[in-house]
Parts: structure tokens; sequence; C-alpha cells
């Protein structure tokens, strides 16, 4: 069974090409992990399966729904059952870590103000801020900035959350509490994970399902073991983050070594 | 030649696709303002942050503005034995011309580049796509709040430059350069119309808060969201809102007053 599928989907911002047929499955209840180097498209990627984006052409099918066909009242109903964990983290900076969990619960639902306190107080219990909830966004540090966004990304109890790049610019320890946290609300909530990355070692340790994305095409999809054991130049080189090698895992042009000599 | 007709209809081509979009964003706000009554205390959160932090430098510009036309004023009128008339010549400029523009400049560099440079950072760090994400339009949200809080405020703030300005033109005229007093405030009672000046000055007033707004808002909700995307952004706020006070300003004018 599978919560998203993308079947031959392509799409350009302006006239840069930047998916030429990518076909991917991501398994319902499972940890997901979509790997890329930096401006592949992976965050464009997610913004196609939350409708965000429309692609050129293909399918984008989410929870058995087609998305870009969708009426905006069904996408929002949609995006109702998908929690989104940004890049930046993405809290609103006028209010407090309380009120931005709550922010959800507030728009979406008629809940009474107590029942809304005490969600939102389990569900900072549950990223381990619940003694946060006074303090503005600008008080946080980044990780506890993604922890507490992680905590309004499952208010409304989705059914599919998105991570994108959520070990970017982590120290070693929230980097452990993220991977973490990310595992455990899998489980212990039944969701479809799906984590954007390009932090490889943390992204495998925890995926169950990898697929690997360079120049607009998905060129590896499997577990971590198939792909381990895939004789794959390409698959290799990503694994091990080797610089060199099939797929330019910089910029193409001139090379890293040669920058670093000329200087 | 054709190289040129090329590049003229480009031009042409993205200016109407700009005001298409810039149109279509002014329709989703007005569409917004059905939940209003929702979103009062963004409203008020706004008006503060448009309104009373704008209040210095409206309030010292008045200030100074009231005393330079009253210093200018003066050197003219004396020369036809006229100073008796300062205080009209003073309000009259003032309310027809000088307030609503000078207000809606000052307001256009404080507060316009403000909520630019706001809402072009909320969409870097990408607030307005978390918006979205919750189901929220964040043109209801974010926009709308700001749109009716400068609506508000301008006008308000044009009052309050005009009133310190008559106060400074008074200071220098009757204070320092002993015009009477009475002759002063007399001549603006029986001259200073309550329709044709002060309401003509108000409308103008709303026009210039409307264009500001929907320019301010519209540059940060369509930046490129990068540091640079933005700063681009804030600069073109000024600019354009400026072009388009003083332009306004002729055509209303002329439909006012002629
Ligand atoms: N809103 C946008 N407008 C124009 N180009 C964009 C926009 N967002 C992203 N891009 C470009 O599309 C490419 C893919 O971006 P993105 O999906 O953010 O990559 P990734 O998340 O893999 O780093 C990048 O080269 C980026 O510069
Ligand atoms: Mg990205």
């Amino acid at each position: 069974m599978n919560a998203i599928e993308l079947k031959h989907v392509s799409f350009n911002r302006g006239n840069r090409v930047i998916f030429k047929d990518v076909t991917m499955q991501i398994p319902q209840g499972k940890v997901t992990a979509i790997l890329g180097p930096s401006g592949t498209g992976k965050t464009t990627l997610l913004k196609l399966m939350t409708g965000q984006e429309v692609p050129l052409s293909g399918e984008v099918k989410v929870l058995n729904t087609s998305v870009p066909n969708l009426k905006t009242k069904a996408l929002l109903a949609l995006r109702r059952k998908m929690g989104f964990l940004f890049q930046s983290g993405a809290l609103l900076t006028d209010l407090n870590v309380f009120e931005n969990v709550a922010f959800p619960l507030r728009e979406q639902t008629q809940l009474s103000e107590g029942l809304i306190q005490n969600l939102v107080a389990m569900k900072l219990q549950a990223v381990g801020l619940r003694n946060a909830a006074k303090l503005m966004p600008s008080e946080l540090s980044g990780g506890m900035a993604r922890r507490v966004a992680l905590a309004r990304a499952i208010a409304l109890e989705p059914e599919i959350i998105m991570y994108d790049e959520p070990f970017t610019g982590q120290d070693p320890i929230s980097m452990g509490v993220l991977v973490k946290l990310i595992r455990e609300l899998t489980d212990s909530m039944g969701l479809t994970s799906v984590v954007v990355s390009h932090d490889v070692a943390e992204v495998l340790s925890i995926a169950d399902h990898v697929v690997i994305l360079s120049d607009g095409c998905v060129i590896a999809q499997g577990t971590p073991a198939e792909l381990e054991a895939s004789g794959s130049d390409w698959v290799k080189q990503f694994l091990h983050g080797n610089p060199d090698g099939p797929v330019p895992f910089h910029m193409p042009g001139q090379h890293y070594s040669e920058d670093l000599v000329a200087q | 030649m054709i190289k040129l007709i090329e590049r003229i209809g480009r031009s042409t081509i993205a200016m109407t696709e700009s005001l298409g979009r810039a149109s279509l964003f002014l329709w989703m706000i007005l569409v917004g303002l059905n939940t209003f009554v929702a979103r009062v205390s963004d409203v008020t959160r706004q008006l503060f942050n448009t309104g009373v932090l704008s209040l210095p430098i409206i309030m010292v510009s008045g200030l100074f503005v009231g005393m330079v036309l009253a210093l200018q004023g003066y050197n003219t009128l004396k020369d036809f034995g006229a100073e008796d008339a300062l205080g009209v010549m003073v309000a009259l400029s003032m309310v027809r011309e000088l307030g609503p523009v000078v207000a809606a400049l000052l307001f256009a560099g404080r507060a316009g580049s403000s909520l630019t440079a706001e809402i072009g950072l909320m969409k870097t760090t990408e607030q307005l796509s978390a918006l979205e994400m919750m189901a929220v339009n964040p043109v209801h949200r974010v926009v709308m709040p700001r749109f009716v809080a400068a609506i508000v405020a301008l006008p308000l703030l044009t009052l309050i430059f005009m009133s310190i300005g008559m106060l400074g033109a008074h200071l220098v005229g009757v204070v320092w350069l002993g015009v009477d007093a009475g002759a002063f405030w007399g001549q603006i009672e029986r001259s200073v119309d309550w329709h044709e000046d002060i309401l003509n000055g108000m409308l103008k007033s709303i026009a210039f808060a409307f264009a500001v707004a929907w320019i301010a808002l519209y540059q940060g909700y369509e930046s490129i969201p990068t540091s640079e995307g933005v700063g681009r952004s804030t600069t073109r706020t000024v600019v354009q809102a400026s072009l388009w006070i003083l332009g306004l300003d002729f055509v209303l004018t002329a439909l006012m007053f002629n």
C-alpha cells in the first residue's frame, strides 16, 4: 500500500528543467528517505506532493487522490492530513511557542480552549519542549525551533508527515534527538514519514525505503540494504559520499580541488 | 530596430503580467476582508506597527514643514503687506497638498518599506508556505490585516501631520515673527472650507494609503525569497509608492480643485 505515488512527473521552473521523468512510490506507515544533492529539487518535489506546485505532466497521487486536479477545498482538506516540517522551521514569528503549536488547532477545529491547552501540552511533551511554551521563536535554538515545528506539524494528527532537510545545521545532539523523534513518531502514530535530506548517514539509519534523486530523475530506489547491494556506481557514490563519480555531487564546473589550489 | 520593438514588446508583456498579478492579489485581499471579524486582533496589532511606530517621524516632519512654510510665506506676503493672510496660506497648502503628500511619502518610506521587508522575510523563512500547508490562506492571515491597518493609519497620521504643521506655523508666524494671532487663526477659520479642503485632503490621503499598502504588500508577497531579493523589493516599494503618490496627487488635484 502506497501513501504517495508519482508517475512520470516532469516540472520546469521558467526555462529550467527541474524534473524530467520522476516515478516513485512512498509506502504507507514507513520512513521513506529522498536523497539528492542540494538544488536537485527535493523541496520542489515535496511541494508537488502537497499541491503547492503543479507538475507540467505526469501523475501525483497522495492517499489515492490525484493532487494536481484538486479544487481548493479538497486540496485544503487533503493538506489537513499532511504535516510539513520546513527546512527553516517556519514558526510564525509573531506568536510564542504555545500559540504556534495551537495555531493549526485554532484555525482548523472548534475545540474548546481547555482541550487545545491539553493537546498542545501533549505535543510539546512529545518533542520534549513543554517547558518552552512561553518562549518566542527568536529565543529558540535552531534545534529547538525545529522540534517546535515538529510539534506543530503533528498537532492535527496527520497521516503523512514531510520533513524538509531536518538535519541541516544541527549539532550532533539535536541531530540524534530528531532522528529518534522521527522514528518514534512514525511507529507510535502509524505515520508515513517522508524525509528529504542530503545527510546520507543519518537518514539511512532510520529509513525503511530510500529514493535517490539526481539531475531530474530517480536513479535508484529500494531498501537501504538493497541499495547497498546494488552494483551501480551512481548509488555507491551517493551512499558513500564520494566527491567524484558519475553524478556531479557539486554543481558542474570547476572542480573543488582546483578551486582550493587556485587560492 | 527589430530589437527595439522586441524589447518594448517584452517589457509591455511583463508589465501587463505584473499588473494582472497585482490585481489578482488585491482581489484576494478584498475577499480576505470576509475574515475581518476573526482577525480583528491581528488588525489592531498591525495598527500599532504601522501607525503608532510611524508617529515620531510624522510629528517631527510636520512641525518642520509647518515652520518652513510659515517662514517662506511670511517673506513673500510681507512684500505685499499681506502678512495677515499667512495662516490661510499655510493652512491651505498644508490641507490640500503638503499634508497628504508629505505624510504619504514619509509613510511609504517608514511603514511601506518595513511591510515589504517583513512579508518578504516571512516568505524567505517559509512562514507563508507553512500557513498554506496548515490550510490557512496567507493573504487572509498576513496581508489583509496589514492592508486594513495601513488604510486606517495613514489618514490619521495625515491629520496629525497637518495639526502639528499648523502648530509649527503658529510658532514661527505668531510667536517669532509677530503676526497677529487673531488674524492668523481667524482667516483660517473663514477661508478653509470643511468639504472643499479638509475632506478632499482626506480623500487624497485614503487614495495614497491604498496605493502604498497595495504596492508594499504586493512587493513583499512577490519578492524573491533571498536576502538580496527582499532588499530589492523594499527599494522598489519606496520608489514605486513615491511615484504613485505624486502621480495620483496630480490626477486627484485636477479632479477635485478644477
Ligand atoms: N520559488 C522559486 N522560484 C524560482 N526558482 C526556484 C524557486 N524555488 C526553488 N527554485 C530553484 O529550483 C531549484 C530546486 O530547488 P529546491 O527544490 O529548493 O532544491 P533542493 O531542496 O533540492 O535544494 C533550485 O535551483 C532553486 O534555485
Ligand atoms: Mg530544499
